[in-house]
């Protein structure tokens, strides 16, 4: 209401200026172009990459494949990659459900119930666990909190074994997918949290007072005005860190005792493997055409992923129209 | 449904800064009262104490009293979820909830009262609030269309639909037609009108044409001076205080010689 109107620029040197300014335009329009194409080069020379070093495994006979140790007898790559799958879905969902609500608690304390102070404290500390290397999670993950939740996971599988995803007896030590899921939710909360939190904060204060003024207390204001608009930045949130789940090598391959079956029991060992960790876990001692099938399984994965962001999308845009975005 | 609404000797605070002072009055039922005054001199303010919706301002506070139906809304046990449930508000722009159908748009305030309502009272309640804002021919195709894909006016009656489907005793109105083109705020003035036989109105506006036309009182809020609070000058019925006010500067800000 009372800002001042700016003082308009002179006339003269304006016109003047106006060719240098234009050629600034024309170079950031051209930088940014540039930068846009590059990322979709990066992702073709990837995707190149995967098909061309994959290519002799994915045309190689089943003898050949067989020759391969880690390969099953009926040398089908499709019965190896299968499970591979299977287990790095599973790993990346449970990662996804375990960190998904808690990130979502810990950016509204931020963004709307923490008192100023406490709230920025809170968002570097959470910002913070991004910065630990996952190597470090998986040391971590395998001596520290294996131990620990044993006897946790114990209980789980005691009162509702008869859940078959916490079919038991536990396994002792717990190098079994709970544990993976519940280090992988660690390592996904960060970003989860940071991007939730600035979504939330954007809520416009015209809405938050739209829903305050027809009597809804504080958490009715957050369900009524924050959430709905934050839904599809949580959902972009969830993507990304769904992405880094399904990628995530070094944990995994720290913390889970590997198998290659479709078993969804989360706490028994030796029975899923993810693609990230099994190709970590078998490059340094493959054949070329092993190493061409390891890389099959890491196309396997790239499909994985683009599909997973796609679907995201796809989610997000189904709803534009109540989006708030108009 | 209307209530009188009792403001004796109110201060505002923002933190230790005294935004208001000293305002009484008495807003009558069933009537409109418009708050006039230049920018800053705290008629918003004061309209959003009435609800107590500027404690959503961190360190806002009030002293004095504000009573409606022999009840003081600043009471220590009064919880301003409940007085905000009684005394709806219309904001200057226009804010249905953007994720919300039309309907749902509507009905945002009730199922936040009354989690339970059955489908066929919903779609009664529905046509019922936007036919009181002047509102149901122009949606009634489009009910589950988002509440933004409506034109400003439609979207601002479509929140005065929503204020008044949780059956308030009172209507705020914060320059309700300010972000509007002539039109739709004629449309407005017009649902004013008629809101007046069922409702309390207390309405802030920067146009003294439209408080001559819609307003039963008003009341004019002025400033000395910047940090200064804004106060109470005077408040008589409408027509007298367009023709004949009491005090030199309520003439001279009606008649354009400032603010």
């Amino acid at each position: 209401m009372t800002t001042e109107p700016t003082t308009p620029a002179a006339p003269a040197p304006a016109v003047r200026r106006a060719s240098t300014r234009d050629r600034a335009g024309r170079i950031f329009a051209g930088l940014s172009t540039g930068a846009g194409a590059l990322i979709l080069i990066v992702l073709a020379a990837v995707a190149g990459f995967l098909l061309l070093e994959a290519w002799p495994a994915l045309t190689a006979g089943a003898e050949e494949l067989t020759s391969i140790s880690w390969i099953p007898d009926d040398g089908s790559l499709l019965t190896y990659v299968g499970p591979l799958i299977f287990g790095t879905l599973v790993a990346a969902v449970l990662a996804l459900l375990l960190a998904v609500p808690v990130a979502i608690g810990i950016a509204l304390f931020i963004s709307h119930y923490a008192p100023r102070r406490l709230s920025s404290a809170l968002g570097y500390v959470v910002d913070l666990l991004a910065a630990i290397p996952s190597v470090v999670y998986g040391l971590w993950g395998g001596l520290v909190l294996a131990p620990l939740v044993q006897p946790v996971w114990q209980w789980l599988s005691e009162t509702l074994g008869w859940i078959p995803l916490f079919e038991g007896p536990a396994a002792t030590p717990a190098r079994v997918m709970m544990t993976v899921g519940v280090v992988l939710a660690v390592m996904i909360l960060p970003i989860i949290t940071a991007v939730s939190r600035e979504v939330f904060l954007q809520t416009p204060r015209l809405h938050e007072e739209a829903a305050l003024a027809l009597g809804a207390t504080r958490w009715e204001m957050v369900r009524m005005a924050v959430i709905p608009f934050g839904r599809s930045g949580v959902i972009s949130a969830s993507m990304l860190g769904l992405g880094r789940a399904l990628g995530e090598t070094m944990a995994v391959l720290m913390i889970l005792s590997p198998g290659l079956t479709y078993s969804l029991a989360l706490l028994l060992a030796g029975r899923q493997q993810t693609i990230a960790a099994n190709i970590a876990l078998q490059f340094p001692e493959a054949s070329p055409l092993g190493v061409s099938a390891l890389i099959a399984t890491g196309l396997a994965l790239f499909v994985i992923t683009l599909a997973v962001n796609m679907l995201a999308r796809w989610v997000v845009a189904r709803r534009a129209d109540f989006s708030g975005a108009n | 449904m209307a209530q009188r609404i009792d403001v004796k000797d109110l201060d505002v605070y923002y933190g230790s800064f005294r935004a208001v002072a000293d305002v009484s009055m008495m807003i009558e039922p069933r009537s409109v009262t418009a708050l006039i005054g230049p920018s800053g001199c705290g008629k918003s303010t004061f309209l959003r104490t009435l609800n107590r919706m500027h404690e959503v301002i961190p360190g806002a506070r009030v002293e004095g009293t504000v009573t409606m139906d022999g009840v003081d809304l600043y009471g220590s046990d009064v919880d301003p979820v409940a007085v905000r449930r009684q005394i709806g508000m219309v904001f200057q722009r226009p804010n249905p909830f953007p994720t919300m159908s039309i309907a749902e748009n509507v009905l945002a305030g009730v199922r936040l009262n009354n989690r339970r309502i059955s489908k066929a009272d919903a779609e009664t309640l529905v046509e019922q609030s936007l036919q009181g804002a002047n509102l149901w021919k122009e949606v009634k195709d489009r009910l589950d269309r988002p509440g933004s894909s409506l034109s400003g006016g439609q979207q601002q009656r479509l929140c005065i639909a929503r204020a008044i489907a949780v059956k308030p005793q009172v209507l705020l109105m914060d320059e309700p037609a300010s972000a509007l083109d002539p039109i739709s705020t004629l449309a407005i003035e017009d649902l004013i009108a008629e809101l007046k036989n069922d409702y309390t109105i207390v309405i802030v506006t920067h146009n003294m044409q439209q408080a001559a036309r819609v307003s039963d009182r008003t009341a004019f809020f002025n400033i000395a001076g910047t940090g200064e609070p804004g106060r109470l000058i005077e408040m008589d019925d409408t027509r007298t205080m367009f023709s004949t006010p009491s005090v030199q500067a309520t003439e001279d800000y009606i008649s354009g010689r400032f603010g």
